[in-house]
């Protein structure tokens, strides 16, 4: 009798979420981008439908207070201008989206106004056209009223705003409500809390399809093993059927250059610059290849690496 | 594994004892809990016997190649995924050297293998086996190739499908256990002829589908080899995934004996292949070899392997000890934190941010994270203090305070009564270190 091989059905499928809007759709950019609607694990096409591959998305950070040497001279002095950076993110480097970090916003390091920091995401949207999600400062204080105005200044372009976290969702989520912009989810590399999160959301309010899950990528090396299971198991619990974890799932992996082996002076282990590059890619196709529906880098060689390896593992586009 | 029930089933009932069990159900317990072996029984029939060690084998067969220290083990996998419970034995790495490119670079890369090994985390990573690969070389390169690895320590894998060739190349490595690669559609009569009289691992591979490799598996199982690598065809990273998927849930959840062995991946060194090798660890490939790999890539890949590998069950865990950030003075501060890895490079990460040298004291806590050792009293008050003692805290640091982790502020008064220093209740999180070192100045 011929092998016949075992195939696993999913009853559940992950939600398709759509980020940033077209003209038609009330925005300006120059298309929209959809993350999820699978319905099996990721890349397991043998399964189950795959509609679309995972979205990589680059970050920009609006102070150079986080990023580390070695990236600022390997991407350039870009770096120190956002909204250069941005442009080079969006007509460059092939991301899908851009994510823009207002971390100078913190009131404990450069404390910038909240006008400004608006004026940096008005101007972001006006020099790139891919979909954008904006992210606080992670101060609960300043947030809370940084994201009211950057939801109005972005108002039509279905933005999607981070990070809600259990104890700062309420601000953040009303938010994305009033102007039809999704939201980041956030938890701290837990399924259970991963869970709570959302229910926390769905009964303030948002809907489901305006989601997004960051259940805390932790890079290789670095605990990376952990953010693995906790993807891989939110994952098969979304197509178990539990609809409440059927968001599809973004993974923050920018945090590899915060990895001391990545950079680190070594010989031994070979360039840091070259070493930074796979340290990301991998940490990013580990999330991938665990569940991921999209991914947030830094360094464009990593994403260029990834980006082959994706249409190389989903047997094409 | 069967349960006694099962294996009760098989058994001649005669409840003679002679096994030394008073019935056979109590001997089926024994058997199902291992702690009796199936050869006490006198009256055992032969069919019995067959099928009760072929369904109490694991699912898929535990490999051994090389011999020595330097001996790898694979297989003997029972998850699909690594939180049900874990995967045992981590990808075997192994560098090729080919004949193509002549005998000196053979022999350069097969010092290169062999000195290719790094400390991470106070483990010894390393590439784990040299590959030598007849293609269209002199097949006299080869085998002087053949000579050098097998006069070293790293088990070899031995690349032709040839069986002459790959016959003398056996020959020259007696006792080493080498893994001969490979049998295929075409030479699979000699090449498991070879291997059964060797007795050494063989991989099969070259076939068209998984129903073809299946079949010549079992035809190979059939003539006695049962050291059987899998290679699946490919074609790239899509088909490697569903393979390698389909022979693990075969094999784990069917129980489908002719795949029900370890998997290979052969890989170059283009950029899709760095990202296949990463694809192996991950997903179930037993072995990967490559080819010229940057060493960057391959401590990473290293990195990979190590975190995919490691059991969920036992935290990683960083020695216990003072270390140091920066160069730190009689006069920086000290700050306290546990050896559960993840918590320390956090600290450690957030400290070093700060650029202010510090001491950082890591106190055991098994392996746990702040919180956890907390609550299992396995960081308290006394566990710090005798920390402080041993490590020679005062002597190397004359500030006379100590900066705790923030949630641990309720041991300040006992920690304080203990050791006498001056308590500093840090941040709640790490992130919150490098104001607050700021602040503290050294």
């Amino acid at each position: 009798m011929a092998f016949e091989a075992p195939k696993e059905k999913y009853q559940g499928r992950i939600r398709e979420v759509v980020i940033g809007a077209t003209k038609e759709q009330g925005g300006t950019r120059r298309a929209s981008i959809v993350a999820g609607g699978s319905g099996g694990l990721q890349f397991h096409r043998f399964d189950a439908e795959m509609p679309h591959l995972p979205l990589v998305g680059m970050d920009v950070v609006d102070t150079v207070r986080v990023v580390p040497d070695q990236l600022l001279s390997s991407i350039g002095p870009v770096t120190k201008e956002p909204v250069e950076w941005a442009k080079k993110v969006d007509r460059e480097w092939g991301s899908d989206f851009c994510v823009l970090k207002l971390l100078s916003a913190n009131p404990e390091e450069e404390n910038r106004s909240i006008e400004e920091c608006v004026s940096l995401v008005s101007e972001v949207l006006k020099s790139t056209t891919i979909p954008l999600m904006v992210y606080g400062c992670g101060i609960e204080e300043k947030d809370s009223k940084l994201m009211e105005a950057v939801s109005n200044a972005g108002k039509g372009e279905r933005l999607f705003l981070g990070l809600a976290e259990e104890k700062a969702f309420k601000s953040i989520a009303a938010a994305s409500m009033s102007n039809g912009h999704g939201i980041v989810a956030f938890s701290n590399l837990d399924i259970n809390l991963a869970k709570q999160m959302n229910i926390l959301l769905l009964d303030f309010g948002v809907k489901p399809e305006n989601i997004l899950m960051d259940p805390l990528m932790a890079a290789l090396g670095m605990g990376l093993e952990y953010s693995y299971s906790v993807i891989e198991r939110l994952r098969l619990a979304a197509l178990m059927g539990d609809q409440v974890l059927q968001m599809p799932i973004l993974c923050d992996c920018s945090c590899a250059w915060a990895a001391p082996e990545a950079l680190e002076e070594n010989p031994d282990r070979g360039s840091p610059e070259v070493r930074g590059v796979f340290w990301e890619a991998m940490t990013a196709y580990a999330a991938m290849v665990a569940g991921a529906d999209a991914v947030m880098m830094r360094h464009p060689q990593a994403v260029a690496r990834l980006r082959a390896a994706i249409v190389d593992i989903a047997g094409g586009a | 594994m069967p349960t006694a029930m099962d294996i009760y089933k098989l058994l001649p009932k005669k409840n003679c004892g002679e096994c030394k069990v008073p019935t056979c159900l109590a001997f089926a317990m024994q058997l199902a809990n291992q702690k009796a072996a199936l050869e006490a029984c006198p009256y055992v029939s032969p069919e019995a016997k067959a099928a009760l060690e072929e369904s109490g084998a694991p699912p898929i067969r535990l490999v051994t190649v090389g011999v020595g220290d330097f001996a790898v083990k694979i297989g003997d996998e029972t998850q699909l995924f690594r939180h049900d419970k874990t995967f045992y034995h981590p990808t075997v790495l192994g560098f090729m050297a080919d004949d193509a490119d002549g005998l000196d670079a053979m022999k350069t890369k097969i010092s290169a293998a062999q000195s290719m090994s790094f400390e991470r985390v106070g483990q010894m990573i390393r590439v784990d086996s040299v590959v030598l690969r007849h293609s269209t070389g002199k097949p006299e390169d080869f085998l002087e190739a053949v000579k050098e690895a097998a006069g070293a320590k790293l088990p070899i894998v031995l690349m032709t499908e040839d069986p002459k060739v790959m016959g003398e190349a056996v020959a020259l490595c007696p006792g080493k256990r080498p893994l001969l690669y490979r049998a295929t559609p075409q030479n699979h009569d000699a090449m498991i002829g070879l291997a059964k009289s060797c007795c050494f691992p063989l991989v099969i591979g070259g076939a068209s589908s998984l129903d073809e490799l299946a079949q010549i598996s079992d035809k190979a199982k059939k003539a006695g080899v049962s050291d059987i690598i899998l290679e699946p065809h490919t074609s790239g990273a899509s088909s490697m995934l569903e393979n390698l998927t389909v022979i693990r849930r075969a094999a784990v959840k069917k129980k489908f004996r002719p795949l029900g062995y370890p998997t290979i991946s052969v890989l170059g060194n283009s950029d899709l292949d760095l990202m296949r090798a990463a694809l192996g660890v991950m997903k179930y490939s037993s072995i990967v070899l490559m080819k010229d790999v940057p060493r960057e890539f391959l401590f990473s890949l290293m990195a990979l392997r190590q975190n995919i590998f490691t059991d969920p069950q036992v935290p990683i865990q960083v020695k216990p000890g003072l270390y140091t950030i920066g160069e730190p003075s009689e006069k920086s501060p000290i700050l306290l934190t546990t050896n559960f890895s993840l918590t320390y490079f956090t600290v450690r990460a957030d400290a070093e941010k700060s650029k202010v040298p510090v001491w950082l004291l890591v106190v055991d806590t098994d392996g746990q994270s702040v919180m956890t050792a907390f609550a299992a009293g396995k960081l308290t008050p006394e566990s710090v203090a005798k920390a402080v003692e041993t490590e020679k805290v005062k002597e190397k640091n004359k500030r006379g305070d100590i900066v705790i982790p923030g949630m641990v502020s309720r041991m300040s008064g006992k920690l304080n009564e203990l050791t006498g220093l001056k308590i500093i209740v840090g941040p709640r999180e790490s992130s919150g270190l490098p104001k607050m070192l700021k602040s503290l100045g050294g």
